[in-house]
């Protein structure tokens, strides 16, 4: 099959062919100039070494602003890694990431958070020995009292505590939204793992994202807390959230997202509506296991 | 139920109802239990009730004060930011020798910078938090054992650079061969080596009863009433220091970390402790909050290593073994990490009860079997005391060896409470990372703004 080779020539199903000729002969900079402003999230390119793995290997795609997008593919695909070298967990090898068009490859997750590019993990990590109201206040970003001296100050903690008040109601609000208001006090670690998912969704909400990267938003959720979670999570496109979902359950993805990125072998496979991609032999090869 | 849990059940409600209660308890019960024990034995020995009472109950509250102050800096790292710093000793020794080579005289052997002592103190808390900013460099990029690993090393390295011959300054002569005055672009000083160093003041608290000609008048009134009473002048210095300490610094310190707890700051900290991953990926730069931590929370050990060791008017650098690091680990996981109450109360039952508990009942064991028996025999070892069969000498062997017993003793306790209560003796506590009252809603209630 032709995708077998590496490289930025691998023709994308979605882009469009000018586009991308042209993404090829420019530089980095010419394609962050041209990054449309519809177009929060593109990656170019992206390449990750493990040791003698190549876990990504030149892997370009790009995501619409409001829309649910889906990247799945089978285990070992690269989307965890892919997904890693967007958030700056990984720093790519090779490539380049845009958020709004401008690079953002290799900067701290902490840099790309404040940015507005939010991220969940695979297996809900909560922080279990704080209880579900201070997951969420945590995650409001530049908050006041996080500066040392704003916070053991007696006339600056003032202002620190009337932030406070405002985050506590705004807090309550997304957990009623959430349906998990009524576990406000509960330690995280108490929670069920679907419960987790939820109270992860929404404290990435507080920390005031443009666009938000779910990893394996449904893994071992059940069917009541999943259809929950989707609404949110469509509920939330419509209000101009942009969502880039790993998933490994096709068919929730078939029914769910405007737009379906395949990953194989460390590079897309195909890109484009779930219609096209269910009509792709490439992509139904690669997930019964043909040989590539 | 646990022998620990039923012991926490018997404490009655009232003290249980607030922290400062709770505290206040302890230290009552604990001075009642040492005032009674010291006025029996002062009693058997013929001496000053009053003096030995309150002698008694001074060094009682020195200790536990210096151990709830250090508690409670390293529960900022361990307990709140789940840092594991394993250097205390080492943070301690830079506090101390800052402010002793700071204030020592310039013609001194070592000779110093000859400042005043507060600005020799705020300037050796001021390069406490930077040798802590230093050490939390590498923080930045470890893991918990391998931090734990550098901080315990580079505590080593201060104590034994102290150590060292090299800086020590003692001998003060250019011409001299064995000449070891540090001289940083012409600021010459010395840390006394091996000998030690001398600390600017032994009994700081005598400044308010006494001048350099005589007494001020609050010291001729209390220095009078306590001469009537039959207590020396020494154990009134002593005991105004302790107290001070207590009421002053554990105060001070414990409003100063529950401010940093709970603030959006300390929620950070939590959410390191937590997950660092999870803190960085919403946007907090954990790196900057780690260093400001370590620097913080080092310049208060360095002051508690000044208001400990640097009272006595000696020290050296034996003192700052790791030792006295796990000493104050045991007495914060004692009380409970993570908590400022745990901190304080760790703090005083380690040092009233592990540390000093076990040399006072030897104490009396001695003095109540003097009544009953006459003096116990003592036996030169381990062996002859099991051949004697006899359990008299088995007694006096056990009150001979209290002092090595005592480890002993505080290794079963830790084993104990590692098992059946490893959120320390008061069990697992909230204290939630927040200037408000989260689970208030009132936008602009009056029941929310309330921090401490």
């Amino acid at each position: 099959m032709s995708d077998a080779d590496d490289g930025p020539e691998q023709p994308v199903a979605a882009t469009p062919p000018e586009e991308l000729a042209e993404t090829q002969d420019s530089g980095t900079e010419r394609a962050a100039r041209e990054t449309p402003p519809s177009i929060p999230l593109r990656v170019r390119n992206l390449r990750k070494r493990f040791g003698g793995i190549t876990a990504v290997d030149g892997a370009s795609f790009e995501v619409e602003a409001g829309s649910v997008t889906g990247l799945i593919g089978p285990n070992g695909a690269g989307k965890s890694t892919t997904f890693n070298c967007i958030t700056g967990v990984h720093e790519p090898d090779g490539g380049a990431v845009y958020f709004d068009g401008e690079e953002i490859t290799g900067l701290s997750p902490p840099e790309i958070a404040n940015r507005g590019l939010v991220r969940t993990f695979q297996i809900a990590r909560e922080l279990e020995e704080m209880s579900v109201l201070e997951n969420m206040m945590l995650a409001p970003p530049h908050q006041r009292g996080e500066k040392l001296v704003n916070a053991v100050t007696p006339g600056l903690r003032d202002d620190v505590i009337e932030q406070e008040i405002e985050l506590r109601e705004a807090v309550w609000e997304t957990l009623e939204l959430f349906e998990i208001d009524h576990l406000a006090e509960e330690y995280a670690g108490n929670l069920s793992g679907g419960q987790r998912k939820l109270l992860e969704l929404a404290r990435a909400l507080m920390a005031d994202p443009e666009m938000l990267l779910l990893d394996e938003p449904f893994a071992g959720v059940n069917p009541t807390l999943e259809e929950k979670l989707l609404d949110r999570i469509h509920d939330l496109t419509e209000q101009g959230y942009t969502f880039l979902l790993v998933e490994h359950d096709m068919d929730l993805i078939m029914q769910n997202c405007e737009h379906v990125i395949v990953m194989h072998q460390g590079n897309v496979l195909a890109s484009g509506t779930p219609a096209e991609i269910r009509d792709d032999e490439r992509v139904v090869e690669a997930y019964l296991g043909g040989e590539v | 139920m646990s022998l620990g849990d039923r012991a926490w059940a018997a404490v009655p409600a009232y003290f249980k109802a607030n922290d400062v209660r709770l505290v206040a308890g302890l230290l009552l019960g604990t001075y009642v239990l040492y005032g009674v024990s010291s006025a029996f034995l002062a009693a058997v020995n013929n001496a000053s009730m009053a003096n030995a009472v309150i002698n008694e109950i001074a060094s009682i509250t020195f200790l536990i004060a210096v151990y709830a102050l250090l508690a409670l800096a390293l529960n900022l790292h361990w307990g709140y930011t789940g840092l594991f710093n394993i250097g205390i000793a080492g943070f301690m020794a830079v506090g101390v020798y800052a402010m002793s080579i700071l204030a020592a005289s310039p013609t001194a052997s070592p000779p110093g910078l000859g400042l005043p002592v507060p600005v020799a103190v705020v300037g050796a808390l001021l390069i406490t938090a930077v040798v802590g900013g230093l050490a939390a460099l590498p923080a930045l990029q470890l893991d918990a054992d391998y931090l734990a690993i550098v901080t315990v090393g580079l505590s080593e390295i201060i104590r034994l650079v102290l150590n060292a011959s090299y800086f020590a300054g003692t001998v003060t002569d250019p011409e001299a061969s064995g000449y070891n005055v540090v001289d940083v672009f012409g600021i010459t000083f010395g840390t006394g080596g091996g000998q030690g160093i001398s600390t600017p003041s032994s009994g700081p608290a005598r400044a308010i009863y006494e001048t350099e000609t005589g007494l001020t008048p609050i010291g001729e009134v209390v220095y009078g009433a306590a001469d009537a009473a039959g207590v020396g002048t020494s154990v009134v210095t002593d005991g105004t220091y302790a107290l001070v300490l207590l009421l002053g610094f554990v105060t001070a310190y414990y409003v100063l970390l529950s401010r940093i707890g709970n603030s959006p700051f300390g929620r950070v900290l939590k959410a390191i402790r937590e997950d660092e991953l999870v803190a960085r990926s919403l946007g907090k730069d954990t790196r900057l909050f780690k260093i400001k931590v370590f620097m913080v929370g080092c310049a208060l050990m360095g002051l508690g290593g000044i208001l400990w060791q640097g009272s006595y008017g000696y020290v050296n650098p034996n003192t700052f073994r790791p030792i006295v690091t796990f000493y104050i680990f045991t007495a914060l996981i004692v009380g409970g990490a993570g908590s400022n109450t745990g901190s304080v109360v760790g703090g005083a039952v380690f040092a009233a009860f592990l540390l000093e508990g076990p040399r006072q009942v030897a104490g009396l064991v001695t003095a109540v079997s003097q009544l009953l028996f006459g003096s116990l025999p003592s036996a030169p070892n381990f062996y002859a005391a099991m051949v004697s069969l006899d359990p008299l000498t088995w007694l006096g062997y056990l009150v001979d060896s209290v002092a090595y017993l005592k480890f002993v003793f505080l290794g079963a306790v830790l084993v104990y409470l590692m098992q059946n209560r490893p959120d320390g003796i008061m069990g697992h506590r909230k204290e939630t990372a927040a200037s408000v009252d989260l689970s208030d809603r009132t936008v602009r209630g009056n029941g929310g703004e309330s921090d401490e």
